[in-house]
Parts: C-alpha cells; sequence; structure tokens
C-alpha cells in the first residue's frame, strides 16, 4: 500500500469513529450529534467537496464528486445525518478498494512480465564490464552468469547451462543449451556461466519486441467495453434530470405528498447514478485475461481480439511447423534384398555430398559420422537424384525419375511423404520415405478445441494430397486443403470465412513464415513459435510464444472465461442499479440500498474481474 | 503518426472514457485511445497539427483529472 493509499484510509477509520460515537451518543443532546455528524463528513467527505467545487470552474458539471457532495449534503439538509454521511463513506471506501484493486492487477501483471534486463556483461578486451543492454552493439561478447537473465539474443560461444524460459513462454521446464545454440533475451540463466556471441541489437531482441506487445496491448477495445463507455455516457445524465423530475413533479401533483420525501427519493437516484464500477469492472476483467494469458505464453495484442477468440468458429491451421514440426525426419525404411541398415547407410553415404534438407535428414537417421574415403565418383543429376561410388558399389538414390532414367523397376503404390528410391549395381533396392513429423500435441489440441465448441477445424497445405489427408484424418481435423500456392490460402480462407455465422469469427494459426497475409485476412490471426519470428509477431493479434498448438485451446479457455466474466459483471452491475432506481422511485429502497448499488456492486464486480487473471486449471 | 503518452495517476475508469471521447473529436485526430489498465493514451494523427493536438489533449486531461500528468512515453 502506498502512502496515498494509507492516508485515505486513515481517514476513512477516523470519519467512521466519529460517526459512530454521533450515533451512539444521547439524543438530547442533539447539538453535539449534530457537530459529531458534521465533523465526521468533513473528515470523509471534504476532499469529494473540494474536488467538486473545483472542477465546477473547470467546467465539469456533471462528475462523480459533484453528484456525491449534492446527494449527500442534500441528505443532511434534510435531516438525515446518518443516511448521507454513510453514503460519503462507504463511497470512499468504494473508491479505495477500487484503486487498491486496479493498482495491484497492474502491478500483478507488470510483475509477470517483468523480463527486461537491467545490465550486460561485456567482454572488451580481458575485461569484463557491466553496462547498458542498450549499448551493445552486434558481434560484442557477452557472459551471463547464473542466475542473471539474458541481456540480449546471441548465439552461445563457450560454455552450457540450463536456462529457464517460463517468463516468455510460460514453459516451467528449463531448456538445456550448448555451444552453438542460440539464445533469447529474457530468458534467466540458471546454473553454468556461459559465454555468447550477441546476435541482435537490444531494440530488435525478443525481450524488446515481447515488452513492447505486451505494454501496447489493448489499445483495441472489445465491444463489451465500447457498449459500457457508451452506456455510461448517457447513464449518468439521465438518472440526474430523472432524480431532478423526481424531486420537483410529484410534490407538485400528487395530492399529500411532501417535498422532503421526494428530495431523498432523488438524492438515492443521484447516489445510484454514478458509473464506477461498470466502467471500471470490464476493462479490468479484460486486462485480467490478457495478463492472465501472457502468464501462459500466449500474448493477446488487444481485447477485441480477446473477444473475438471466444466467438471463434472456424479454426484454419497451416501444416508445416503449425500442426507439424517442420522437420523433415526419415520415417519408414523399405529395404528390398538389402537389410534396414544396409540401405540407410548407403543412401545416407551416397546423399552425403549434397546439402539438401533430405540429405541431412538421411545423414541424422544413419547417426554415424560419414567417412568420406568410402565415396567416390558423385554425380548430382539435378531434379532426379544423385549416383555415387560407395564401397565399390554403384548407388543410385533419387525420385522415379531418376529409377525410370536408369531402367530400374520400382515401388509404384502410394507413399506418404517423399520417397527416396535406391538402386545398388542398378538392382532396386527399395526405398526410403521421408516426411514431416506431427508435434505431439496437435492431437490433443484439435480435440480440446472441439470440447471448447469449435465448429470446424480445418487444415490448409502446400503438400501433396495424400500427405495432407494422412495428417489430417491423425489428427482428426474436419477438413483439408492440399496443394495450395501461398497465394490460394488467403482465397481458401475467403471462402471458408463466407461459411461462418454473421457473429462467429474465423481464426487462422500459422508459423508467420510466408502466411502474414493470411494472418491479416483472417479475423483472429494467430502466430506460433512467436520467439524465431519477427513478421509473426509483426502481423499476428494473438502470438503464443511456444510452438504448442494446445496453446490455442488454452487461449480459446481464457477468453471464453473473460468474458463470462464480463458478461456477469454488465448485468449485474446493470440490472441491480435499475432495480434500485425502481424501488427508490417508489419509496421501497432507502438510501442505504443505494450505497449498496454503487459501492456494493463496485466490489463485487471488482472481485469478481480479478478471477480472469487466474488461469492456473485452464 | 502516432504518439503515446504516459497518463500518470489516471485512476478513474470513468474519466479514461471522457478523455479518449473529447481527444477523438479534436481536429486532426485519427484515432484516439485511452488504456484506463495501461495508463496509456495514443494519439493518431495528421502530421502538422500534432503540436496542437497534444497541446489540446494536455488540456483534456486536466479537466477531467486534474491529479493526472501527460507525460511523453
Amino acid at each position: 500500500m502506498c502512502k496515498h493509499v494509507k492516508q485515505r484510509l486513515w481517514r476513512i477509520i477516523i470519519g467512521a469513529v466519529f460517526f459512530i460515537a454521533a450515533i451512539l451518543i444521547d439524543i438530547n443532546a442533539e447539538w453535539l450529534n449534530i457537530a459529531l455528524y458534521l465533523i465526521s463528513y468533513i473528515i470523509v467527505g471534504g476532499d469529494i467537496v473540494k474536488r467538486a467545487v473545483r472542477n465546477i470552474f473547470r467546467g465539469k458539471v456533471f462528475d462523480e464528486n459533484f453528484l456525491m457532495s449534492i446527494a449527500t449534503i442534500g441528505a443532511m439538509l434534510i435531516g438525515e445525518y446518518p443516511e448521507g454521511i454513510a453514503v460519503m463513506l462507504f463511497y470512499q471506501v468504494g473508491e479505495l478498494f477500487q484503486s487498491y484493486a486496479v493498482d495491484k492487477s497492474r502491478r500483478s501483471i507488470a510483475d509477470a512480465m517483468d523480463i527486461r534486463p537491467d545490465y550486460a556483461n561485456v567482454k572488451r578486451g580481458d575485461e569484463v564490464i557491466k553496462i547498458d543492454p542498450d549499448e551493445v552493439q552486434i558481434g560484442d561478447i557477452i557472459v551471463i552468469k547464473p542466475g542473471e537473465r539474458i541481456p540480449l539474443d546471441g548465439k552461445v560461444i563457450e560454455g552450457n547451462s540450463m536456462v529457464d524460459t517460463s517468463a516468455l513462454t510460460g514453459e516451467s521446464v528449463p531448456r538445456e543449451v550448448e555451444v552453438g545454440h542460440e539464445i533469447l533475451s529474457g530468458c534467466i540463466n540458471v546454473n553454468g556461466v556461459i559465454t555468447a556471441e550477441v546476435t541482435k541489437e537490444y531494440g530488435e531482441s525478443t525481450v524488446s519486441k515481447i515488452l513492447d506487445l505486451v505494454e501496447n496491448a489493448s489499445s483495441k477495445k472489445s465491444h463489451s467495453e465500447q457498449f459500457i463507455t457508451k452506456f455510461a455516457r448517457y447513464y449518468t445524465p439521465i438518472v440526474v434530470i430523472l432524480a431532478v423530475l423526481l424531486a420537483i413533479i410529484p410534490p407538485l401533483v400528487v395530492a399529500g405528498a411532501t417535498f422532503s420525501d421526494w428530495v431523498y427519493r432523488a438524492l438515492t437516484f443521484l447516489v445510484v447514478s454514478c458509473p464506477c464500477a461498470l466502467v471500471v469492472s470490464i476493462p479490468l476483467s479484460f486486462f485480467g485475461g490478457i495478463g492472465g494469458a501472457s502468464r501462459k505464453g500466449i500474448l493477446v495484442k488487444g481485447s477485441n481480439y480477446l473477444e473475438a477468440l471466444a466467438e471463434t468458429e472456424i479454426i484454419v491451421f497451416d501444416k508445416t511447423g503449425t500442426l507439424t514440426k517442420g522437420v523433415f525426419n526419415v520415417q519408414e525404411v523399405h529395404p528390398e534384398g538389402v537389410s534396414k541398415e544396409e540401405l540407410l547407410e548407403l543412401t545416407s553415404y551416397a546423399e552425403s555430398y549434397s546439402n539438401h534438407p533430405i540429405s541431412n535428414s538421411l545423414k541424422q537417421a544413419y547417426g554415424k559420422e560419414i567417412d568420406n574415403g568410402r565415396i567416390s565418383d558423385v554425380e548430382e543429376i539435378s531434379g532426379h537424384g544423385v549416383i555415387a561410388t560407395v564401397d565399390g558399389k554403384k548407388v543410385a538414390a533419387g525420385n522415379i525419375k531418376l529409377m525410370k532414367k536408369l531402367n530400374i523397376p520400382y515401388y509404384e503404390g502410394e507413399v506418404v511423404g517423399t520417397a527416396v528410391h535406391v538402386g545398388i549395381d542398378n538392382q532396386y533396392a527399395g526405398y526410403i520415405v521421408i516426411a514431416d513429423e506431427v508435434k505431439e500435441d496437435s492431437a490433443r489440441a484439435i480435440k480440446e478445441l472441439k470440447e471448447a465448441n469449435i465448429k470446424q477445424t480445418v487444415m490448409l497445405t502446400g503438400d501433396a494430397k495424400n500427405v495432407g489427408s494422412k495428417v489430417a484424418k491423425q489428427l482428426g481435423l474436419d477438413k483439408v486443403y492440399s496443394e495450395l500456392l501461398p497465394g490460394d490460402k488467403v482465397e481458401k480462407v475467403e471462402e471458408l470465412l463466407s461459411q461462418k455465422s454473421k457473429k462467429g469469427k474465423l481464426a487462422f494459426v500459422g508459423d508467420g513464415i510466408n502466411d502474414a497475409p493470411v494472418l491479416a485476412r483472417a479475423d483472429v490471426g494467430i502466430a506460433m513459435g512467436g520467439l524465431g519470428s519477427d513478421a509473426a509477431i509483426e502481423a499476428a493479434d494473438i502470438v503464443i510464444m511456444t510452438d504448442e498448438p494446445s496453446k490455442i485451446a488454452t487461449a480459446i479457455k481464457i477468453s471464453k472465461k473473460t468474458l463470462k466474466i464480463a458478461s456477469q459483471n454488465t448485468v449485474f452491475s446493470i440490472g441491480i442499479k435499475i432495480i434500485v432506481l425502481i424501488l427508490s422511485a417508489f419509496g421501497i429502497a432507502t438510501m442505504w440500498a443505494a450505497i449498496f448499488a454503487d459501492v456494493g456492486v463496485t466490489i463485487i464486480a471488482v472481485l469478481n474481474a480479478f478471477r480472469a487473471l487466474n488461469v492456473k486449471n485452464l | 503518426m502516432k504518439k503515446k503518452f504516459i497518463l500518470k495517476g489516471l485512476d478513474c475508469a470513468d474519466c479514461a472514457a471522457k478523455i479518449e471521447h473529447a481527444v477523438n473529436k479534436l481536429d486532426g485526430v485519427k484515432e484516439a485511445t485511452v488504456n484506463f489498465m495501461t495508463q496509456k493514451l495514443v494519439i493518431e494523427g495528421e502530421d502538422d497539427k500534432m503540436p496542437a493536438i497534444t497541446q489540446e489533449a494536455e488540456k483534456i486531461v486536466k479537466r477531467f483529472e486534474p491529479d493526472t500528468v501527460m507525460k511523453k512515453a
């Protein structure tokens, strides 16, 4: 609690003591009674009245200070001292609670996002000096000790360690880094000392990008927020006008109506007229939702996107890099006349001179060092494959075109993925299938999305039809469009956009590489693995820091919860206020009910909004 | 051009909405948003009118929330 808040709290307590004393004191000494009430009022509400007067001179009439001052002074003038002071007292309690809650929520999110590095240890000659990360240049060598935050993006050149990426990704298991690995700013080095070469300036590094994104989040407002501010703009003046009419007309028109009774009702109106609870609880809910999401490694650029996500009907995925790892691996080995190991070994050797991704996958699957002495006469035939002599055998490895060219009969059945056919000494020796691997949690992600009432899950891919269909079937997707060129993806998304209901939204999930136009076209663009790609962070509305598609389901759950809380708050606060207004117009509700409709509702709505921040079980 | 300001001490959500509404009506402002939770004011407006817009915005902030200080972010 800061000094300012403490001061206000003390004023409320002291004022309350005088108030209670005034109530308890003997009624016979009326002057003492009133004096105590007045002292209490001045202590509790003096600053409100002062502000009200000051604001009137600034040309701002209908503000809360003014309304509260009129309501409370009015109540005291018609002799209702306890009510008048109670209204002021509880109003102050509500205000205090509200500003404490807002401050706390601002702080808790700032803490969650406390990833700004304070300094960098830069090697200059033999010396290591501490400087501002802003002043470090690309190519500088930095030293990161255990427990320190990595200040800039770089590449490890010495040492190994475990790195805690939880602040960036929400992932609690530390990642191992060693020489040659990329390290990202904002993560914490856990145990070993690592030396790294800086690859990006501070302004361009991951930590700045994320901070920029988070700090500028929610500049775009959701419909609920827009509705509530608009509502507040009309609500207060209307209630004030009604209050004035209520005070003047009935005593003149209705027979036997007393002036003080109707003034009391009008003053009750004024107490209810403050729009505070509404206006603060809605942005607070969204802020909590966005903050909670960021703790899970999901960055949302605005509350409008969180809202749209909750209304999503169709989710369109890009295949490579999103549902699959985007890394090609040997999936199957089908030898003919040789052993599996032999086929893989000879093929890896034959392809070893090539730097094609397929060659790398083969080498990785083979797993042993390549002895260059065993290979000779390498001949690469572009668009076909390679022919090389390995251990004296003539090995031909490539596509069907190569087999046809060499007149080797080959397996003609369907293959899912890329097949490398192999001939040894002009005899067919079988084929190796290389394909992209599905991510561990992709199937779970699709299942969870279905459970979250997503009507359609669609996959787009540039890959061959059989590859696309196999992945789609494996993951349980509703639809797949394959063999698409990058431009076709936008077209397909537009086609799908026309299929959804009017209120429903379409989300596109991509890895940010080559799909920026699609990310922009969709109602909600979600980029995965945001740590790597700047383009993704720029183009997307929501960035998922990890590579896990299951986080999309988490994001949707968070968005639905946030929206539910926001609408609960809207309905509850407006509802209570209107009920109390009607009841007090008929003289049923007292000023105490009005205090509840103002302060009680604020406190309940704020507490409810706080739930949005809790995302542990989502 | 876009300019960002911090509204230090912004403590009232309704006032934030009122400030946003008023700044949006200023001449040359394309879009202005006040984010109550992050205490930020972002103004997008015509380049040559920006100094005037900034001055007017400052007055608006003072009028609705006298205890709030507008600073360049």
